[in-house]
């Protein structure tokens, strides 16, 4: 077939319709949240004192941290998903929750007292967190990666692993709700370890199914 | 000279995306012939044949142009489908390839033409269900309006439009998978 019959084809099919990226990107996250949400009412639920929890910092620190990795993670997605567009800015911008964590362990070890440190870290329930994180998430990666094949990202790897991100930032905010270890060190490494574990099933779901 | 291709390719898509069939085949054409320039300006040595990377591109916009924001610029859209193309196609035939990201700007075509040679899509193409291979060829090979294939096949002019946007769709999958 010549390049010339190929564009005859392509232009008789030029009425047929998509729905724009940026679009369906928004309702996919959508559908996702909602599955997330049926998983974890499900399964664990919220703790019993969340209305106590409410009022303290350290329980609302782990919704910012969590909120602001998915925001900055779907902003990414949605930029590498574009063949194009520019990633840099969206990708600086990741660096944000790692950081609000970061500042919020130091001021940790400094409200604390040192003999405190372990038990913090080690918490009451690390294998719930370690398990239910990526259980919530599996259901929005899998939404995620079906969405990058829909869009067309030219580094399916990078873009499978902030799916990843992005499922792990959606999993960690209902996680929250249930889970009783407030202190920023058990959220610094139980937490960062599970959405480690999403991020590694994301860039290998997007180096075998990410295909266009 | 970029900025006059960006402007006019730019209002083309735009038409062509409100369903403007003239404006999406002067698209298609200007884009094949940057596409072409940059394929044969990429491949010095052989082993990948450009105008196969120009199809494979061709395909690609046509499938994921709902990627495209009317906002954003067209051609750093188009090359960056080209590009992966071109990587995959290296990729397919078992090489690496570096190929460096700024040069967009010096590949302004020169009206280049297609060679003629046994195409990578007429092998994708014979693999596609009956049905969807008979009305994309008759549409493309055979250069039959959406009427006149309706009319060859007894079939209902819908039912060959359905055909031909399945039949594309999988040959641009089938390109993808490889």
């Amino acid at each position: 077939m010549r390049t010339e019959d190929l564009i005859k084809a392509l232009d008789a099919d030029a009425r047929s319709k998509a729905m724009p990226l940026r679009s369906a990107w928004w309702m996919a996250t959508a559908v996702a949240a909602v599955i997330a949400v049926v998983v974890f009412w499900f399964t664990i639920g919220p703790r019993s004192d969340i209305m106590i929890a409410m009022h303290t910092m350290r329980f609302l620190s782990k919704f910012v941290f969590t909120i602001v990795l998915a925001g900055t993670a779907f902003a990414l997605i949605h930029a590498l998903s574009t063949p194009g567009a520019s990633t840099g800015k969206a990708a600086a911008w990741m660096a944000a929750a790692p950081l609000l964590v970061l500042v919020a362990v130091v001021l940790e070890l400094f409200a604390v007292p040192e003999a405190q440190w372990g038990t913090r870290l080690v918490g009451s329930n690390m294998m719930i967190c370690m398990g239910f994180i990526p259980l919530i998430g599996i259901g929005p990666l899998a939404i995620f990666l079906w969405m990058l094949r829909y869009g067309a990202p030219t580094r399916p790897v990078l873009a499978g692993a902030v799916a990843g991100l992005l499922a792990g930032g959606l999993a960690a905010t209902f996680y929250a709700a249930h889970c009783v270890d407030d202190s920023p060190l058990f959220v610094a490494t139980w937490y960062t370890v599970a959405i480690i574990i999403l991020t590694a099933l994301g860039a290998l779901g997007g180096r075998l199914f990410v295909r266009w | 000279m970029t900025g006059k291709d960006e402007a006019e390719l730019s209002r083309l898509l735009k038409a062509a995306i409100a369903g403007d069939e003239r404006a999406y085949a002067d698209f298609l054409h200007r884009t094949a012939a940057l596409v072409r320039g940059f394929a044969r300006r990429k491949i010095v040595q052989g082993g990948v044949d450009p105008e196969d990377v120009v199809q494979e591109t061709l395909l690609a916009i046509h499938v994921k142009r709902h990627t495209w924001r009317d906002d954003a610029p067209v051609l750093p859209w188009v090359y960056a489908i080209a590009r992966f193309k071109l990587i995959d196609a290296f990729r397919r035939r078992g090489r690496r390839v570096e190929i460096e990201i700024d040069e967009i700007a010096e590949t302004f075509a020169e009206p280049e033409t297609e060679t003629v040679s046994e195409r990578d899509i007429n092998r994708v193409l014979d693999s596609l269900p009956p049905a969807q291979r008979s009305v994309v060829s008759a549409v493309s090979v055979e250069g039959r309006s959406i009427g006149e294939t309706a009319a060859k096949f007894g079939i209902t002019e819908t039912a060959v439009r359905v055909s031909l946007h399945r039949g594309l769709a999988a040959i641009a999958r089938r390109f993808g998978r490889e």
